[in-house]
């Protein structure tokens, strides 16, 4: 691999990033500013109950209104689309984007409406009836992995999708010989990454160039692809245009079945047509709640705190269809240990359906909820010993000299430093302030805890667990892409074959393109072609666009440069080896140079200077394999993704007994990611992942009533961290370049969201450990806290108002 | 219903329903979709434009109601094509955004908020910016764009250009 | 989530509004609409015509007439933050404003929309049943005076009859003598819907005892309610005795519970907020010192 640049002239630099300057004046262009002359617009029908059959559908009111083209059904559709795809083997599990003969949880789609305006396809879905036969149904996900449960889809024969115990190591042996074993039941409730933007999607037929033209809110690998499966369409008829900014996804934006209705419609209707999701259709039906997760785990250590072996059965609810959310179960298996050297593991993943909407990727696929449980864990241990919880994870840490280190499960970590990075933390933050500031507010009568939490990212998304839960599944790539053209004026424009939400792509090629041409990276034109003009990409999943894009900016430019040498050194007939590159000037050992402009225009219009054998023009491209990615898994261990970010959370939180609410008094986050290729990107996704498991840890929550209904389905409920909540947070920079990247980056794209709800968890019990209470359920509820803290200690009730 | 509306200065007549919200008024009958809808509901500040100075959520008012007022979108805010306001400008500098979805609403509230309040401390910034969710940046470099505004618009520190013209030779 | 259709009128003056709303059964209000807009956005509210109240300048203003604070019932919430008179003759709802909303619910919100919405965590319900506000409604020729707390009879429900248009509420300006204020408040968010909330104002004598006291909590159950505070008139409120009369009067109160907050937790809630803004007041009528003054705290 590359080695790492010593000195960059724009990597890490404190640069600006280029697409903030169009968002600012409000030209970003989001799927809902897309107009196309004769669009229609569909609103959707939504079901009652969590599960019914479907008796019938009179639409005759709904179509009776003027501007009402069309009311489409579930059974209408399913004889012309396939269904949508599975990640497991589970045919039976049959979805399509309406529900066919039979509901399967409150807010599907039964039925969508278009007509003239949205406001008139709604009122034409009040006027849709349906006719329902109530069937049972099942909410909860240990009662569904029963085999009495009522199946959701019957055909399936059961709600297990997943059942599969990987022993990675002598598990039993570490148990018997550990000192001690503890034993404790987390849950990670459902919540979800709930952007600002709801998803929406265009589309448009032309039925003379069979050409589906489709304007999305996408973020999904393989999107075209799978539009294409269902509609019955060849590849070659989908071009999903890619330059539409995206009002932010965290991964849910997959909208497949959104867009195979809407590109039905489309052909169908021979218009253009559209559906936003409003807020409601987003929050029950959009098909984008997050893993909802129970954990038990058994860890066996011994007394000086070393962990030997840990037994861990996840069990998560997917909701009513399978898709692609099951595989939420297999990333974690990359960094099961956490940054910890465990010998051995045993993981149980249980995936089962329930009548509740639809599970897609969140911010980090599962990795969140599993460290949340791993960090719980390491508190218990340190809680059971008498052991400083900060000690207790150096004991355990990864050392600096043991990377590359080999993980029970087959994954190896590339880099780390995990000891300096918590020094620098603890050094920051003044922990011995911090901890006396806690024991002041324990005395001044509040309950006040420390948190912490040590977790790992893994980065470069690879699809490792694809295989690893399927073995009809044999991928082994999850390339990315980049294209560099230099036109016949010089000027330098680059390729994003992907839509963006926020990552700043074009940033990120612009400076690693500029980097290596060694040319401003504000005077290239960065471009995000349609999917028909495009490389292979597999989208911003996974943590993976600073590695994966910006390694194959970075070797496409490569190319760039060498041709431009090779043409000036044969031009100046000085052996390659020789001339030397710099600053987009190519010099001679003897002093001679030949400029940009006078290479450029050799290669683009004087072929008779060129060398022999060399292609005119200069352009190149580059499809990057991820690295590490090479095998397929083997004894059920997998290399899953190449690059370990590392991130460890220290924070101070106070409660009023009483009143029950956590304020977080004080946050400090040690990061490293290895090289930043831009710090405000890095820091405002590090802030921000904090601030989304702050959600997750206190306030988000998709909830059920015993009746099978959403009780929080609009943003009055559904609570999102406004500017009050998030506090303000220190970051502590640390750089442990990785050795598999060529500029030794890792991934940052899910940082602080992959720790903050474990931080805050340990902190709140710290605070509550002198009344013998654990909490052992997010989102922690102020409501929750307090009860909990009055049972527990009903005599300090009225002392310390 | 004919409404006559005042929007970023101009004057213009638009014929809608009543039902027709202010938020999609300007964007479907005016084409400024720099004014996002995010909830619909109220909740979420993505909609929020400036009426006479003042933020409003834009999803919660018709545009029936909405005439005689001086509306301000954020297509209303940039002096002139290609040039920046010293908030923009300032978001652009601290990076105060990530998708973009919230920021147009973000920039507006933080005009009000430094249109009478020349120093503002870190609180009201934050009861300023409290009706906008922002689901990207956690808030910390929005406060500190917002910052840096209110230090330029003091006179503390003039804006710097951003060098971004095309015009340079390649090198 | 786009409304069902429904006409629009603005009229004049509030003998206007009556016509419409005596002629139209299923007419509505709307005055800054900043909660009725996403009811009828959702379609759970679907009134045949919208009657718009918000420019009909009779019902905007505030104003000292007698002993009273006059708030016309369109005013902005806004301006009744901005607002001298408030400031200084209604503390205790100057205190409370800040919890309203947001800043841009505030620039539209309307006093009189938040009384007549009748949400049971609202503050300025709260505090004009704390101050036995009076609220007064026109129905066609006739104007009705109703005392705050009994305008209030269920979670968005009020005694004003569908063709009644609400005018202007009438606080009693501030007692004289050395005053305290306080407002608490406990949500999810800061600018939640309130779990519980509380209001106290107090005078106390030359002598720091307590003359006169008013204590009022929301949030916790169907209606904000005023509390009995007689019992702690007439001492120096100890803090022991505040958390007594606290606990006491919340123990009789009916709380109700949801996902965000259960019974028990409005319940201890409740009494502690009380008891914080009881000690609130307290302490800001302590420090503007023995002469009086309306330096309020």
């Amino acid at each position: 691999m590359n080695a790492v640049e010593s000195k960059t002239k724009f990597v890490s630099t404190d640069r600006r990033v280029r697409e903030d300057r169009r968002f600012v004046v409000g030209r970003g262009r989001y799927v809902a500013d897309i107009d196309l002359p004769g669009m229609l617009h569909v609103a959707l029908v939504a079901a009652q109950h969590p599960a019914a059959r479907i008796v019938s559908i009179d639409a005759s009111r709904a179509l009776a209104l003027p501007g009402v083209h069309k009311v489409l059904t579930g059974a209408e559709l399913v004889e012309a689309v396939n269904p949508l795809m599975n990640g497991l083997e589970t045919p039976q599990v049959r979805r399509f984007p309406l529900a066919v003969g039979q509901v399967r949880y409150a807010g599907e789609w039964v039925a969508a409406v278009v007509a003239d305006t949205r406001a008139l396809a709604e009122d034409a879905a009040e006027r849709v009836k349906v006719e329902y036969e109530k069937l049972g149904f099942v909410i909860d996900a240990e009662e569904a992995y029963t085999p009495q449960s009522t199946p959701v889809h019957p055909e399936h024969g059961s709600n297990v999708l997943l059942d599969k115990t990987f022993v990675w190591g002598e598990v039993e042996r570490h148990f018997a010989e550990a000192d001690q074993q503890l034993s404790f039941r987390v849950v990670w409730g459902r919540n979800s990454t709930v952007p600002i933007e709801t998803f929406g999607v265009v589309a448009s037929w032309d039925p003379w160039q069979e050409v589906l033209d489709v304007w999305a809110s996408i973020q999904m690998p393989k999107y075209s692809d799978q539009i294409a499966r269902s509609l019955r369409l060849p590849g070659n008829s989908i071009r999903v245009h890619q330059d539409v900014d995206v009002g932010g996804s965290y991964g849910v934006k997959r909208g497949i079945k959104h867009s195979v209705l809407v590109g039905h419609l489309a052909r169908a209707l021979g218009r253009p047509v559209r559906l936003i999701e409003d807020r409601l259709e987003n929050m029950r039906a959009g098909d984008a709640h997050g893993p909802e997760r129970i954990f038990d785990v058994d860890v066996a250590f011994n007394a000086d705190g070393i962990v030997r072996s840990m037994k861990m059965r996840a069990l998560d609810n997917v909701g009513a269809y399978a898709g692609r959310a099951p595989f939420q179960l297999g990333k974690p298996i990359g960094a099961i240990v956490g940054p910890y050297k465990i010998e051995s593991v045993q993981y149980q993943a249980i995936s089962v359906t329930t009548n509740k909407t639809v599970q897609e990727a969140v911010r980090g696929f599962g990795q969140a909820p599993t460290n949340y449980a791993i960090e719980t864990a390491i508190d218990r241990v340190a809680e059971t010993l008498g052991l400083d919880r900060i000690e207790i994870r150096r004991r355990n840490f990864i050392r600096h000299d043991e990377f590359p280190y080999l993980i029970p499960s087959g994954s190896t970590y590339d880099s780390g430093d995990y000891h300096t990075v918590v020094d620098k933390v603890l050094a920051h933050a003044g922990y011995d302030d911090l901890v006396a500031e806690r024991d002041r507010l324990r005395a001044e009568g509040m309950l006040a805890g420390i948190g912490i939490a040590a977790c790992l990212e893994p980065s470069g998304g690879n699809s490792s667990f694809e295989p690893l839960l399927n073995d009809k599944n044999t991928t082994s790539t999850w390339m990315d892409s980049c294209r560099i053209m230099v036109d016949a004026l010089g000027t330098v424009t680059a390729t994003v074959h992907t839509t963006s939400s926020g990552q700043g792509h074009e940033t990120l090629v612009a400076t690693v393109v500029g980097e290596v041409l060694q040319i401003d990276p504000d005077l290239i034109r960065i471009v995000r072609p349609d999917t028909l003009s495009s490389l292979p990409s597999n989208s911003p999943v996974g943590s993976r666009m600073a590695i994966m894009l910006g390694g194959a900016a970075f070797k496409a430019a490569e190319k760039v440069k060498a041709k431009m040498v090779a043409i000036a050194a044969h031009a100046m007939g000085v052996p390659i080896e020789t001339a030397n590159y710099v600053d987009g000037t190519v010099r001679t050992a003897d002093g001679r140079e030949m400029a940009w402009e006078a290479i450029v225009n050799m290669a683009h219009r004087q072929f008779h200077a060129l060398p022999e054998g060399m292609d005119p023009g200069l352009a190149s491209d580059h499809i990057m394999q991820v690295p590490t990615g090479v095998q397929l898994p083997k004894d059920d261990k997998v290399q899953m993704y190449p690059c370990h970010s590392f991130e460890f959370h220290l924070i101070l939180v106070a409660i009023d007994p009483l009143l029950g609410k956590p304020e977080i008094r004080r946050y400090v986050i040690g990061h490293d990611c290895g090289t930043v290729i831009n710090p405000h990107i890095v820091r405002g996704m590090t802030l921000g992942g904090i601030a989304h498991g702050l959600g997750a840890a206190l306030l988000e929550e998709f909830a059920y009533d015993a009746e099978g209904q959403l009780l929080t389905q609009s943003f009055m409920d559904y609570l999102l961290p406004s500017s009050h909540e998030v506090p303000d947070v220190e970051i502590v920079h640390h750089c442990t370049p990785s050795p598999l990247t060529v500029l030794g980056q890792k991934g940052s794209g899910e940082s602080g969201y992959l720790g903050s709800p474990a931080a805050i968890s340990g902190a709140i019990n710290d605070a509550v450990r002198p009344l013998g209470i654990h909490f052992t359920r997010l989102p922690m509820r102020i409501s929750a806290i307090s009860d909990a803290i009055a049972e527990a200690g009903p005599t300090m009730t009225q002392e310390e108002i | 219903m004919s409404v006559e509306l005042k929007v970023n200065g101009r004057a213009v007549t638009v014929d809608v329903e009543p039902r027709t919200t202010l938020l999609d008024c300007v964007r479907d009958e005016l084409g400024l979709k720099g004014t996002h809808a995010g909830c619909e509901h109220g909740v979420c500040g993505a909609c929020t434009v400036l009426l006479d100075g003042q933020p409003t959520r834009s999803c919660l008012m018709f545009a029936v109601q909405a005439d005689g007022y001086e509306i301000t979108t954020i297509e209303g805010v940039a002096p002139q094509a290609g040039e920046l306001d010293v908030i923009q400008d300032a978001f652009c500098e601290a990076h105060g955004l990530q998708c973009g979805f919230c920021t147009s609403g973000m920039i507006l509230a933080a005009r009000s908020l430094l249109e009478r309040e020349a120093s503002p401390t870190v609180e009201d910034i934050r009861e300023a910016i409290s009706g906008n969710i922002c689901r990207c940046t956690g808030y910390g470099q929005i406060i500190e764009a917002i910052q840096l505004a209110a230090e330029r618009m003091r006179g503390q520190n003039a804006p710097a250009s951003p060098s971004l013209s095309r015009t340079e030779a390649v090198r | 989530m786009k409304p069902a259709s429904f006409r629009y009128v603005r009229p004049n003056s509030v003998a206007e509004v009556c016509e419409v709303l005596a002629a139209e059964p299923d007419a509505r209000i709307i005055a800054g609409g900043q909660t009725l807009t996403p009811m009828l956005a959702m379609r759970l509210a679907r009134p045949s015509v919208l009657v718009d109240i918000h420019r009909i300048g009779e019902l905007i203003g505030i104003s000292r007439v007698d002993g009273a604070v006059v708030i016309r019932s369109a005013t902005r919430q806004v301006d009744a933050l901005h607002s001298a008179i408030i400031d200084e003759d209604l503390p205790l709802l100057a205190k409370a404003l800040p919890w309203v909303g947001h800043p841009p619910t505030r620039t539209r919100g309307t006093v009189g929309g938040s009384i007549a919405n009748a949400d049971p965590s609202a503050e300025i319900g709260l505090v004009a049943v704390t101050l036995d506000a009076e609220i007064v409604l026109a129905d066609g020729e006739d104007e009705e005076v109703v005392l705050a707390e009994d305008f209030f009879i269920g979670p968005m429900l009020t005694v004003a009859s569908p063709s009644a248009c609400l005018t202007e509420v009438r606080f009693p300006r501030r007692p004289d003598g050395r005053l305290g204020v306080g407002f608490q408040e406990i949500s999810s968010r800061k600018s939640d819907f309130a779990f519980a909330s509380a209001a106290a104002q107090l005078v106390l004598d030359a002598d720091g005892a307590c003359s006169e006291l008013r204590v009022g909590v929301g949030g916790v159950g169907d209606v904000p309610l005023k509390l009995d505070a007689e019992a702690l008139c007439g001492t120096r409120l100890a803090d022991a005795e505040i958390r007594d009369f606290a606990v006491a009067a919340m123990a009789d109160v009916e709380t109700v519970g949801d996902l965000h907050a259960s019974e028990a937790y409005r319940r201890r809630a409740g009494a502690a907020l009380i008891a914080k803004a009881i000690i609130e007041a307290r302490q800001g009528a302590l420090n503007t010192g023995s002469s009086g003054g309306r330096n309020v705290g």
